[in-house]
């Protein structure tokens, strides 16, 4: 059942008890993010390196293969971008050398 | 009447007993002059087996409270105690367990705050807490002590808050006097048992207490305390009217004596009200229509009780145990004598004078010609209708 973000203080849960398991999916953390993680997709080896060190669980993965970030619960921390081990001399997104995860402005997005 | 034994304990004594006969299933302590002799006295229950309480012995107030809340959380009916620097310690906790809404019952042995160091009683410690959304019970004597550690358990289960009972240092809480205890079973009896709606125990319907809280929702959690604390006087009313029931001992939120006819009154909370009702009967038997009130509730604040009460008083004198550093000019009232004039002026009172006495500062012993002089000035107050010092010292040396 989703949080109702409209509930009056009648109606909101006491003192904010939650009683739904693994609701934090419904609350958007995304717009703290003032840097954006962005993966090289043709130079990513899919180590894993970036999904196991990931606080946030946001590293998306299909068929043993990273396909992307949740960007709508990134918070942008830079640890996977720290922890990639992977080089590259021009970034597909940036065009700078350095590791196939890189962080980017979020101002520099629409 | 159910059956009930009179005995010789001092107040801290008087609440270990209504807490073994309470049988919390938590207790989380730490000891600390005046209230050690609660939790010493409780533990040797523990340690003797005549409770089945689970005494959690920990490293201090803070870990203490945090314990309780976690415990109650958890479904159980859980119990702390503490007084002054404990208390002041705790207090980050103390907030939390109230905005939790968790019914914890804390006895307090109201003890003054460093600096310089004192262990004797004014009410700084538990004043200081009045804004943190708990229930606040003062009690004159240890019978009151008792009685009201037992009410607090069926006050703080039924609102889901928690409930502070306060008693004076050393005064009240070492001070042998006749406890009229009731027998184990009435006890069980009164306080039922505790059955929590959601805990954290109940692993088939899990639930998270203590969220992360924004500016989307945290306004209005603070809206649903202040919600459960304006329905706190009725359930308070009804509790004590059953245990009055039970007992023959009727508990309200405020004890009236002499207030029918009076034109000057006397307000005190605690032991000093004992003090307070000698002079006053003294007074009455020579014609002055002076009374005692005395309240029992200071958290929620009853203001329009109290006003009603106090609306035919020509002069009211407020005998405050604490200070309220910086209030009204600097001139340092009590939160007594400040909430009272709210009420009165809320009320739309223009006619009762008030005066603040400040007394008893750090277990400075008020004597009853301090009170005579309270009763001289409310004369005057009365007469003239002008308060000359609204905040004034007793027994202080000039």
């Amino acid at each position: 059942m989703a949080v109702n973000l409209e509930a009056g203080w009648r109606e909101a849960s006491i003192a904010g008890t939650i009683f739904e398991a693994g609701n934090s999916i419904e609350y958007i953390t995304g717009t703290w993010r003032t840097l954006r993680p962005v993966y090289d997709a043709e130079a990513c080896t899919h180590c894993m390196i970036c999904w196991v060190y990931c606080p946030d669980s946001i590293v998306l993965v299909e068929n043993s293969k990273v396909i992307g970030f949740d960007y709508d619960h990134c918070k942008g921390c830079g640890i996977c971008a720290v922890e990639c081990p992977v080089k590259v001399k021009a970034h597909a997104y940036t065009g700078q050398p350095g590791k196939v995860i890189q962080m980017v402005e979020e101002t520099s997005f629409e | 009447m159910p059956k009930s034994k009179i005995r010789a304990l001092d107040g801290a004594h008087a609440v270990a007993e209504a807490m073994r006969q309470i049988n919390p299933d938590v207790v989380a302590a730490y000891p600390i002059t005046p209230q050690t002799a609660i939790v010493q006295t409780f533990s040797n229950f523990v340690a003797d087996g005549l409770v089945d309480t689970e005494f959690v012995a920990v490293e201090s107030e803070h870990a203490a409270m945090s314990t309780c809340i976690g415990a109650s959380a958890a479904g159980g009916r859980v119990m702390t105690a503490t007084a002054s620097a404990g208390l002041a310690l705790m207090w980050e906790v103390v907030y939390v367990a109230a905005s939790l809404h968790l019914p914890i019952v804390m006895p307090v042995v109201n003890r003054a705050l460093s600096a310089p160091l004192n262990i004797h009683c004014d009410h700084s410690d538990s004043m200081g807490t009045r804004d943190a959304g708990w229930i606040q019970l003062y009690s004159e004597n240890p019978q009151e002590a008792y009685d009201n550690v037992i009410q607090a358990v069926r006050i703080a289960e039924r609102l889901l808050l928690p409930v502070m009972v306060m008693q004076d240092g050393f005064i009240t809480g070492h001070g042998v006097e006749r406890v009229d205890v009731l027998d184990d079973g009435t006890v069980k009896g009164f306080i039922g048992e505790y059955k929590p709606e959601h805990s954290l125990l109940d692993v088939d319907n899990p639930a998270t207490y203590g969220t992360w809280d924004m500016y989307d929702f945290y306004f209005e959690h603070k809206r649903q305390q202040t919600d459960a604390l304006s329905k706190a006087l009725p359930a308070i009313v009804e509790v004590g009217e059953e245990y009055g029931e039970l007992t023959g001992r009727k508990y309200g939120i405020f004890e009236a004596y002499g207030m029918d006819d009076a034109e000057m009154a006397i307000v005190v909370l605690s032991s000093s009200a004992g003090t307070a009702r000698m002079v006053v009967r003294g007074l009455r038997e020579k014609g002055v229509k002076i009374g005692l009130f005395k309240p029992r509730v200071f958290r929620p604040f009853p203001a329009k009780e109290f006003a009603e009460a106090l609306a035919d008083v020509k002069a009211v004198g407020v005998l405050d145990r604490s200070i309220v550093f910086g209030a009204m000019d600097g001139l340092g009232p009590g939160p007594l004598y400040l909430e009272l004039c709210a009420a009165l002026f809320a009320a739309g009172n223009t006619t009762t004078r008030v005066a603040d006495y400040v007394f008893g500062l750090g277990g400075r012993d008020i004597i009853p010609a301090y009170v005579e002089q309270v009763a001289q000035d409310l004369a005057e107050i009365a007469e003239t209708g002008e308060v000359k010092t609204p905040v004034s010292y007793l027994g202080l040396r000039e």
